[in-house]
């Protein structure tokens, strides 16, 4: 493999990542919260649709980024609704919520499947770092949203870890209604979390029609929203875990198309398998591992709460 | 606060707490009257309750749960940490903030309940039933603990069924029963035991209510030897229980609640596995059977739970029905429809349980109903034994006659029956026999016809 071709397997490993590890925190942030959101999927066509929209419009990136975070944020919203504060069933919700954004965006971006990217982010100039090698090439490469990305999971990590809003959050994910009676509102602070979750999706599906693959079509985010939830299992419910998950499955997705100069004779279908069989491997190691401990899943994942009538 | 089960000890406490509102009277502290309509104002007016089920998150650490819900903006691991050990310190409490609550025994678990209520700076600490769940060393433990707290200027009401503890942690005791306070503020270094044991169950009054005896009572038809359950935390909760039932007899289990008496009908029912010791049923030793073989076998069971356990609450009439005799109601791997129906009606009214559709989910039943269904079902395939745990509980008067009827009626037709009840009366009036339980152990064995209540009060309070 030439210097170039490292560079740019590398690079595209890093966008892939990013793609994944902006819908897999926001993912994470819900059910650390214990709403499982199956709606990721279609939050990222969503936010994908109306990311590209705006940005052909607008003409700015950013923008256009924000906007497809606040639709998300929106959208994922219906499910906190139904959900959280109706109580009906998570799983189905999300499903819903995930056949509901698939066909929505279809619809809303049919005019513009042929439209040229209005908007593009430029890579940040990191200076004399980039003169460090393959690393300082590939970081020179890397753009704002990559940034964004790498902040937000360290800002995720401090606000779970650190901050009295992360460890209300995690114990309502944990018990309800202990939290409740520590006087946390369990709703709201769901409902909080599954925005914050459906934004960074959008997000996420924003940065792929504005900048992973510029442009929109139909069923354009091919999957990659249910690899983030995958991610998270594999992640362990841990920021820094699922980043290095992102990098992981975001390098087999970019490794697909390069598996033929590479040499290597594997089937690019089974390559795209991998994530999920590791998925699975790890869902058993961590069911191994809960036998005499608690599972590192939050124990009140998918239960609708409703305090106790007296 | 002194009482028997139901006595109305915790619901008067939750009052306190805020978690129910009184209908009338009120609550005063320090003079000032106080209207808690939700447990934050009891808090916040510094009324802490540490309640039976501990409320703690099991993958928080100490710390964490301790100051959930009254944290600082930014939650330092180090500096809460801190905080909560010199909490703990100052009240001589053992602990290790750092350490996850699932890593901890119960005692150290109550002890983050109770550093709970002392980071709200609770003025007025309530400790329900707190001994039930410590062993020996850990109850001396917190009995330290109280004491700091008192020395303080903290008050502490400490519920309590167990003479012994009021005694020895408590400065003054309140008697409560059937929901009415029959003594108040005595206080303990004047009171032997004796005394308080006749005012937490009364004098025995309705001797006359005793059954008669229609029947003789035949041969021995299951036995219990030695027998031992460990629960998940490995406490031997069956303790070397050995007891028999004989055709036509009723053996009465007192005790207060969580002293073995769930754990050793299960363990006869297969629910939970036995340590060690036996099962025995009509000679067959049944004690590592599957609970089909035991019924089978002619062993019945009316468990505590009459939904979730005994009936499946959004399942219909016909379906409960069924669950014992599925087998004989299908052909093949299909259920037989009409059969399963007609099986369904003919319990129905032979146990005269009053029901709306056949097909409609027994969760809108009433308890009474719902008994007699789980009952009749129980009683269908002409079992040799009973085991009925709790079985009026919570059933209205005509509910409680209709259940102590069938009971009576069956045992004249040469049922064996072992009654588990925290209702003493149920058990002077219905039992052959009656054992008490205490801390796993068959701890009495006594003759309804002579024994006295305070005399069982006694034996079921461990003193």
């Amino acid at each position: 493999m030439s210097r170039a071709e490292l560079v740019g397997l590398l690079i595209s490993v890093i966008s892939f990542g990013t793609l994944l590890y902006l819908a897999a925190l926001g993912e994470l942030i819900a059910e650390k919260s214990g709403v499982l959101n199956l709606g990721v999927e279609g939050t990222m066509a969503m936010g994908g649709v109306t990311g590209f929209l705006i940005g052909v419009q607008s003409g700015s990136a950013w923008f256009a980024l924000l906007i497809a975070a606040l639709v998300g944020a929106v959208f994922a919203s219906i499910h906190g609704i139904v959900s959280v504060v109706m109580g009906a069933d998570q799983v189905v919700s999300g499903l819903a919520l995930t056949i509901l954004g698939l066909g929505l965006s279809a619809f809303l971006g049919k005019d513009y499947v042929s439209s040229a990217p209005g908007a593009k982010f430029n890579a940040i100039n990191l200076g004399p770092l980039s003169d460090l090698g393959v690393v300082g090439e590939t970081l020179f490469s890397m753009n704002g949203v990559s940034w964004l990305a790498i902040a937000l999971g360290i800002a995720t990590w401090f606000m779970l870890s650190r901050t009295r809003m992360g460890l209300s959050l995690r114990a309502v994910g944990e018990s309800a209604a202990t939290a409740d009676a520590a006087g946390t509102p369990v709703v709201l602070t769901r409902m909080i979390a599954v925005a914050i979750g459906g934004a960074m999706a959008g997000m996420s599906g924003g940065y792929l029609t504005l900048v992973l693959a510029p442009g929109w079509n139909e069923g354009t985010t091919a999957g990659r929203g249910w690899i983030a939830v995958a991610l998270v299992i594999f992640g362990a419910w841990k920021p820094g875990r699922v980043l290095f998950g992102a990098l992981l499955f975001g390098g087999l997705i970019a490794l697909e198309p390069r598996l033929q100069t590479l040499g290597l004779d594997v089937s690019p279908i089974l390559m795209s398998m991998v994530p999920y069989l590791l998925t699975i491997a790890v869902l058993i190691v961590l069911s191994i591992r809960s036998r005499n401990r608690p599972s590192v899943a939050p124990a009140a994942i998918g239960l609708a709460f409703r305090r106790e009538e007296r | 606060m002194l009482g028997e089960n139901g006595a109305g000890k915790t619901t008067l406490m939750n009052v306190l707490a805020g978690v129910y509102l009184p209908d009338e009277g009120t609550v005063s502290l320090d003079g000032v009257e106080h209207q808690f309509n939700k447990p934050a104002d009891a808090i916040a007016a510094g009324v802490g309750m540490v309640h039976q089920e501990f409320r703690l998150i099991p993958t928080f650490s100490v710390a964490e749960n301790v100051v959930l819900g009254s944290a600082p903006t930014l939650v330092a691991k180090r500096a809460i940490e801190d905080e909560v050990a010199a909490l703990a310190e100052r009240f001589g409490l053992a602990t290790e903030p750092g350490r996850q609550i699932w890593q901890l025994s119960m005692g150290e678990r109550q002890r983050v309940e109770i550093l709970k209520a002392l980071w709200r700076d609770a003025k007025v600490l309530i400790l329900d039933e707190p001994t039930a769940v410590l062993t020996p060393n850990e109850a001396a433990e917190l009995g330290r603990i109280t004491s700091a707290m008192a020395d303080d200027g903290r008050s502490i009401i400490f519920i309590s069924h167990k003479l012994d503890e009021v005694k020895e942690f408590c400065d003054e005791a309140t008697v409560l029963r059937g929901g009415k306070t029959v003594a108040g503020s005595l206080s303990v270094a004047d009171l032997d035991a004796g005394a308080m044991a006749e005012l937490m169950v009364g004098q025995a009054t309705d001797v006359s209510q005793r059954r008669s005896r229609t029947s003789e009572i035949g041969n021995q038809v299951c036995s219990v030897t030695d027998m031992m359950v460990h629960d998940l935390h490995q406490r031997a909760v069956v303790n070397g229980v050995s007891l028999t039932v004989a055709e036509g007899e009723i053996v009465g289990i007192a005790g207060v609640a969580g002293n073995g008496q769930r754990p050793l009908a299960d363990a006869i029912a297969g629910l939970v596995k036995l340590t060690s010791g036996t099962v025995t049923l009509a000679g067959t030793d049944l004690s590592t059977s599957q609970p089909s073989a035991r019924n089978a076998a002619g062993l019945a069971y009316v468990p505590e739970d009459r939904i979730g356990v005994g009936l499946a609450p959004k399942m219909n009439v016909t379906e409960n029905a069924m669950m014992r005799a599925y087998r004989k109601l299908s052909s093949g791997s299909l259920i037989d429809r009409d059969k399963a129906r007609a099986n369904g009606e003919r319990l129905v009214s032979e146990f005269n349980v009053k029901v709306g559709q056949m097909d409609s989910p027994i969760a809108a039943l009433s308890g009474g109903n719902l008994q007699r269904l789980l009952v009749g079902r129980e009683l269908d395939n002409e079992p040799k034994v009973l085991i009925a745990a709790q079985p009026t509980r919570g059933l209205d008067v005509q509910g409680v006659a209709a259940i102590q009827r069938i009971l009576l009626a069956q045992a004249a037709d040469g049922l064996g029956i072992l009654l588990i009840s925290e209702d003493l009366e149920e058990l002077f009036a219905l039992s052959d026999r009656l054992l008490v339980m205490h801390e796993g152990k068959v701890v009495a064995e006594v003759d309804p016809d002579t024994a006295t209540r305070s005399e069982v009060g006694r034996a079921m309070a461990g003193a």
